[in-house]
């Protein structure tokens, strides 16, 4: 049964028409046209399609819509400030830390959340962090350096 | 005397199908190559601004389509730095050279006080006001034999670090995906795959047209929906799969016993080498042999295989994520019996591809679906599950090695046998379509086996298998099989990846025998000064000598190959530790792939590929019943974690002299054979069967 929901999406209130039942990640393509999460494999277990809910990373092709209803939805397109990279995107830049990419956003916003809580991880924090986030190209020696740079640069999170 | 023209020029031979200057200030880069995160466009435009004298930011590359852009063939066997590269060499020094010389006629001097910056034309004294945007004609002529590519010691934008050009785009969400592809009047397909490999569609009920429903597709065992929304397509799907009924037949071999079916499959031997030499198989005093074997193992991209089809009239349009638009516009003219002018093909990026996954499948399951609904584009994107059940895989292998050793501890003798499907199933292969949808339409045949090429020419299951150390006997065979239950076709690194992991176990074993330290006993077999460097400075990089012995539970390996035998240079040493599973601590690499256009792009291809040799030698393989791949989850088919990959150092062996070679590639063998190397190391038994996962330590240690 359709109904409207009522969400906040990088800083936007939206209201929603539709399924409850629907995925958030279906939501946020095909409905606001973000491209930035994407489908990696519908069931949470390839981390490409994270956002923060609140906040915090998590999946989203595997999150009801109605969850997110009345919380806070940052997908990778809400991070810039202006012009302005998050310096986890800057550190991702800078490490050169991709090959195809296609998990990028996913695993940039496992870092985000991973920096909001802990400033300061260890390389063992961020590789715990970043588990649940695949990378079939091999990226991830540069990604966690990305993300200990942008934590060492002091001016992570918001 | 002049250097033929490079192949992919010799083939496309018009300059201004390669290069065009018509937006002012900006040259546009035409190349047949396609960007799947292996950095290759960011290498070309390099190559280009370097040649050109123009600033890499003045460059742009152009999408690739079978409308526009040369026919380089498949992107893929690490030859587009080789090819693409070798092309715009010539292109774009012949383009400058071309400036300056109608330059130097309107300027009534002589080239050689000319020079270029930032795309204009200088003297000593400034600016002249011509420019590759200002002369006509540039460059609208045909390639000649002649025109001088600079040496690699004045490259100043080629042989640096840059960084990618496609990664802004990647960073910050903005399109750019074939997946992100919207086109006014879009609707979505999905396709309900049989619930079997062989399987016969009895019964589907019509479920009419549900809500966003725009119509059910049905031939013989193709069955789909389009509906005006994804979601819609797969609640549809769903429905559909479940009201469907199916006749389904067992095919698949026990995977289980993966060397039952291979040695039991008809199959069609060749000789790949045979190099007899009496008088050294005389001095053998003692023999070894051992039997090495992979199981399948999926491409396992993380984006499933997405397309884009549009027909208006006869005339098809597809958007495709494939390696081989040319071959795929070949394959769906074939199979669908059009005239292959009116089928075109735009490549749009998607994820990595790592070989022949279901990107030309996911095309052609596009193009049936839009002939439904003429004029308005269909896009399909595959699900996780077919994604890993129904793409090709690459073949499971074994290899059968024996070796003589004389009384000094080298080897005299050495004998190798392969058996393996095909590697070369692409669209198109032997004239056949190969495209999935098609061969579950009404009246069509399955997929025929893959192909594997010329038995010597290292184009698939022969990739590697011959030994690179100096062997005066030598005799390896191939033994292709004639039947394909499971399809197969390429995958990274083909037959290499198991022949390294073979011949350099094998190596470590006769070593043994030999009462050699590894390195000294390759180094005593290898003659070769550049394959010889990589083994001595990735055994200095990680400190081989010094390395920790006897300490239980910790094992050291060594792996080295010549991709292709032939092609660049890559020598690995890798750390494990081993208690009640096995951890990859570390892998060091050195590499020597000739000239190198950027370093970084290097580093970072040889990176990721030993990440994922390292992920198909400890985790990986394809899993299944009689019927049916059954590892169609993240759950059921793991890769590498985070948690989980080891750290990777790389070292480039500078080679500025040597022609490229390409780096995507060559380090999937030598990682494995390191690998392979460390575990028998640190737990004291060999293991010979991957994936070198606790079950296969623990066999290997029972069987010991």
């Amino acid at each position: 049964m359709k109904r409207d929901i009522q969400l906040t999406v990088n800083g936007v209130a939206r209201v929603i028409s539709g399924e409850p039942e629907t995925p958030l990640l279906d939501v946020l393509r095909h409905d606001l046209g973000l491209a930035g999460p994407r489908f990696g494999c519908g069931a949470g277990l390839c981390g490409a399609c994270f956002v923060l809910l609140d906040g915090a990373a998590r999946s989203s092709c595997d999150l009801p819509v109605s969850a997110a209803a009345g919380r806070a939805v940052t997908t990778v397109e809400g991070l810039a400030v202006a012009d302005r990279l998050h310096p986890v995107q800057q550190a991702v830049l800078d490490e050169q830390a991709a090959q195809c990419g296609y998990c990028t956003s996913g695993m940039i916003m496992s870092a985000v959340g991973l920096l909001r809580a802990v400033p300061a991880p260890t390389e063992a924090e961020v590789r715990a962090a970043l588990d649940g986030n695949l990378c079939r190209c091999g990226s991830h020696q540069r990604i966690i350096r990305a993300v200990l740079r942008a934590a060492a640069a002091g001016r992570a999170g918001d | 005397m002049t250097d033929p023209l490079p192949p992919s020029l010799a083939a496309n031979p018009r300059l201004d199908g390669w290069l065009d200057f018509s937006a002012r200030g900006l040259v546009t880069v035409r190349p047949g190559k396609v960007e799947y995160g292996q950095g290759v466009w960011t290498a070309l435009a390099q190559i280009a601004a370097e040649e050109l004298d123009v600033r890499l930011d003045q460059v742009r590359i152009a999408p690739v389509s079978t409308a526009t852009s040369p026919d380089e063939g498949v992107t893929s066997g690490s030859r587009s730095i080789e090819d693409s590269g070798g092309a715009l060499h010539w292109v774009c020094a012949q383009a400058r050279a071309a400036l300056l010389a109608a330059a130097a006629a309107r300027l009534e001097t002589a080239p050689a006080t000319l020079s270029v910056r930032g795309g204009e034309v200088r003297t000593a004294a400034g600016g002249t006001g011509l420019s590759y945007w200002s002369v006509p004609g540039q460059p609208g002529r045909a390639a000649a034999p002649g025109a001088a590519a600079k040496p690699p010691a004045r490259w100043s934008v080629a042989g640096r670090s840059v960084p990618r050009i496609d990664l802004p785009d990647k960073v910050t969400g903005r399109p750019r995906f074939l997946h992100d592809l919207v086109l006014p009047g879009m609707l979505f397909g999905r396709v309900v795959r049989p619930p079997a490999v062989d399987a016969t569609l009895v019964e589907v009920p019509d479920l009419g047209h549900p809500p966003g429903t725009a119509a059910q597709v049905r031939s013989g065992d193709f069955l789909a929906v389009i509906a005006e929304t994804d979601r819609a397509a797969v609640a549809a799907a769903a429905r559909l799969a479940r009201a469907a009924r199916w006749t389904v037949r067992d095919s698949l071999p026990d995977e289980r016993d993966l060397k039952g079916f291979l040695l039991a499959a008809p199959a069609q031997a060749q000789p790949v080498v045979q190099r007899r030499d009496r008088a050294a198989a005389g001095r053998v005093t003692r023999q070894l042999a051992a039997e090495f074997s992979r199981p399948f193992i999926a491409h396992a991209s993380v984006a499933p295989s997405c397309a884009v089809a549009r027909w208006d009239g006869d005339a098809v349009t597809v958007w495709s994520h494939s390696q081989g638009i040319f071959a795929l516009r070949g394959a769906l003219a074939t199979g669908l019996g059009l005239d292959p002018a009116r089928v075109t093909v735009h490549h749009v990026e998607g994820a990595g591809v790592y070989g022949h996954n279901a990107a030309d499948d996911a095309a052609a399951d596009a193009v049936l679906l839009a002939r439904e609904v003429p004029g308005r584009p269909v896009r399909v994107l595959w699900s996780r599950a077919d994604e890993l059940g129904w793409g090709p895989v690459g073949p499971a292998m074994l290899a059968r090695l024996s070796a003589g050793l004389d009384a000094a501890g080298r080897i005299q003798v050495w004998r190798q046998d392969v058996w393996s499907n095909g590697f070369i199933g692409r669209p198109g292969t032997g004239g056949e379509p190969r495209l999935l949808a098609l061969s579950h339409l009404a009246g069509a045949a399955p997929i025929p086996p893959a192909l594997d090429g010329p038995p010597s020419g290292a184009m698939g299951a022969t990739r590697n298998a011959v030994p690179g150390y100096d062997i005066p006997d030598l005799g390896v065979t191939r033994h292709r099989l004639l039947a394909m239950p499971i399809r197969t076709s390429s995958l990274r690194s083909l037959g290499a990846f198991l022949n390294v992991f073979a011949i350099e176990s094998f190596m470590d074993e006769l070593a043994a025998a030999a009462g050699a330290d590894p390195v000294a006993f390759r180094l005593a077999h290898l003659t070769d000064p550049r394959a010889r460097r990589v083994i001595e400075e990735v055994a200095g990089l990680a400190g081989w000598a010094t390395r920790p012995r006897g300490t239980g539970g910790t094992g050291w390996g060594l792996g080295y190959a010549r991709y292709k035998g032939v092609a660049g240079y890559c020598a690995a040493v890798a750390e494990v530790a081993a208690d009640t599973a096995i951890h990859l601590r570390r892998l060091w690499l050195a590499v020597d792939v000739g000239r190198v256009i950027n370093p970084d792009g290097v580093i970072n291809q040889v990176e990721g590929g030993a990440v994922q040799s390292a992920s198909w030698a400890l985790r990986e393989q394809v899993r299944f019943d009689r019927a049916r791949i059954t590892s169609v989850t993240w759950d059921s088919y793991p890769i590498l974690r985070f948690t989980e990959v080891p750290r990777v150092a790389v070292r480039i062996v500078a080679a500025p002299g040597q022609p490229e070679t390409g780096a995507g590639e060559l380090a999937q063998g030598p990682v494995a054979g390191a690998i392979g190397n460390a575990v028998a190391d640190a737990v004291g038994v060999r293991v010979r069967d991957l994936p070198l996962t606790t079950e296969q330590v623990t066999r290997a240690i029972e069987e010991a």
